[in-house]
């Protein structure tokens, strides 16, 4: 590990100092760091910064960027109303990583590609213009849709994709004290042909918390397919809330990980479950429409039928319809 | 940098490269090397210490992160003559081969059986709101944090139940005693 100058923040002010790194759980950020795959100069441990708090009322919550993945997954208000974010923060890492991961800092994780972590192969996300090495590599875990020709790399959290369900918006202190909100959909970024950018946060932006509306009543799930059962990364994932009214599927969020280079939403597939009647000929529609631009790269190709079998089983699960 | 570290309710002043991780703090400067180094990565669980009571991997900390904080490493949980419940039972099962992997068990063990007790769920809980029993399957999926390369996995599950039997409220300690009398 290359060496740093370690600032302790005590108010977000300390935060904001050019070419300084944020710390906060350290679960990502060590990883990389030891790796030398980061190289920080500077870093500003922001753990005992007041942004702990989980804060619900009657028209949703606010999450602090501190409050650890397993404090969240156990807060009472998110096991009973955002019950798929409990569910995909439970499915993610070990117990040990979840009481040390934050929220923030989950939003955060970079990539698994494990080209991005091998300083000894080209690429375009670590050293930009150098290639991507995954690109007619080994790319099993990488994305099918929403990756460029300069990369095909995954967003690994499986927080994020029940986020990315809920309409979460990501609260940024500027580094002129000024807060402003961002849905995911805004904050991540796709790589196009800049895959070293990864969301909007600039020089200076801490990540103060989440702000996540209250869901409508209805039916939460996070399916996750893996290598195996427990401590393992998603290479397919489902995550959603779907109400059904009158034998009608009322309302329905989706979001999905494993596939693309941030938690994947699509409009047009919620738009088409909405208002039928739930079976498999319209489940298999909704997969369709997920994977109308899907790409394999090889050996990834297997994610495209795992999609579309995953999706199928949620919504099964969802509506309640096994046929 | 110097920083004071509370480890097994004792203060120790060092001084530390910020770089060093409370992994190498505890092994290499305060000759604790009770918490082992598998994979530095935070893949295997052999490091896991608990921190204000939770269990953590030791090796994704920076020590200069954790002044002010209460450590507890496997050294502070028992000793030779007075062992831990979990220690006993790791003893009476088999909980090991190697025993390179036994510390990270017993202390991620020793913070998974205060999450239980705390009622947090897990990812194979059916009923997010309802009570934690644990179960086979509940064991497996909240102790995946640890491997174990010998796969003394029967032995393990099986102290870690012993134990939390014996932590249970209202347990019958006489008739658990008397059980394990007869099992020896
Ligand atoms: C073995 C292993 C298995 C794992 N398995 C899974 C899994 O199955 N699913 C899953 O989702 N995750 C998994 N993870 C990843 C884990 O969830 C992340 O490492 C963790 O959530 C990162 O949070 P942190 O607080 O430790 O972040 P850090 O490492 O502290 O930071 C990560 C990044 O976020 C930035 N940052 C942190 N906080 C802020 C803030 N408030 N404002 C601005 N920037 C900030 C940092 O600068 C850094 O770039 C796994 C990790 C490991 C090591
Ligand atoms: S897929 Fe992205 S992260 Fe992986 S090697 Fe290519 S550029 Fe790098
Ligand atoms: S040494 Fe820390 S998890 Fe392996
Ligand atoms: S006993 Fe050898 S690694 Fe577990």
């Amino acid at each position: 590990m290359r060496s740093f100058e370690y600032i302790r923040a005590s108010k977000p002010e300390d935060a904001v100092r050019s070419g300084a790194t944020i710390i906060a759980g350290g679960t990502n950020l060590l990883d990389l760091m030891k790796l030398e795959v980061m190289t920080p100069e500077t870093l500003v441990d922001v753990t005992r910064l007041d942004m702990k708090s989980i804060d619900a009322d009657d028209d949703g919550v606010r999450i602090g960027a501190l409050v650890t993945n397993s404090d969240l997954a156990a807060d009472p208000h998110i096991r009973r109303d955002y019950a798929v974010l409990s569910r995909a923060l439970l499915a993610g890492a070990s117990g040990q990583l979840r009481n040390k991961a934050t929220t923030g800092g989950n939003l955060l994780q970079r990539t698994r590609c494990t080209y991005f972590t091998d300083t000894s192969q080209p690429c375009n996300k670590r050293d930009p213009g150098s290639g991507c090495a995954a690109i007619g590599g080994k790319n099993r875990i990488l994305a099918i849709l929403g990756a460029s020709e300069k990369c095909i790399a995954t967003h690994p959290s499986d927080m994020a994709v029940a986020m990315r369900a809920l309409d979460a918006r990501v609260e940024i202190r500027g580094h002129d004290g000024e807060i402003r909100l961002a849905t995911l959909d805004d904050f991540y970024l796709l790589p196009g042909g800049n895959p070293e950018k990864e969301t909007i946060l600039g020089e200076g932006d801490l990540i103060t918390s989440i702000h996540i509306p209250k869901p409508e009543p209805g039916k939460h799930i996070y399916r996750k397919v893996r290598d195996r059962s427990s401590y393992a990364f998603a290479l397919v994932s489902v995550g959603g809330v779907l109400g059904i009214e009158g034998g009608k599927i009322a309302h329905a969020s989706l979001a999905f990980g494993g596939l693309a280079p941030r938690p994947w939403r699509n409009a047009e597939l919620e738009h088409a479950l909405v208002g039928q009647t739930p079976d498999a000929a319209l489940f298999d529609r909704a997969a369709d429409i997920l994977l109308a631009d899907a790409k394999g790269q090889g050996d990834n190709d297997f994610k495209i039928p795992l999609a579309r079998r995953t999706l199928k089983a949620a919504l099964r699960e969802l509506t309640g319809v096994s046929q | 940098m110097k920083i004071t570290l509370n480890v097994n309710a004792t203060p120790h002043d060092l001084e530390l490269d910020p770089r060093t991780s409370l992994l190498d703090a505890l092994r290499d400067h305060l000759d604790l090397t009770g918490s082992k180094k598998g994979c530095d990565h935070g893949q295997c669980g052999a490091c896991t210490v608990l921190v204000n009571g939770r269990r953590i991997n030791s090796c994704l900390a920076l020590a200069v992160m954790h002044e002010g904080d209460e450590i507890t490493t496997i050294e502070g949980v028992g000793t030779p003559d007075h062992l831990s419940p979990l220690q006993k039972a790791f003893i009476r099962h088999d909980g090991y081969q190697c025993g390179y992997c036994t510390p990270g068990q017993i202390m991620s063990a020793t913070g998974m059986l205060n999450e239980v007790a705390e009622g947090w769920p897990s990812n194979v809980t059916a009923d997010l709101e309802g009570d934690t029993d644990l179960t086979r399957e509940e064991l497996s999926e909240r102790m995946s944090g640890n491997l174990c390369r010998c796969s003394a996995y029967p032995g393990i599950v099986a102290a870690i139940f012993d134990a939390a039997e014996e932590d249970r409220p209202g347990a019958d300690q006489k008739s658990i005693e008397e059980k394990r009398v007869a099992a020896e």
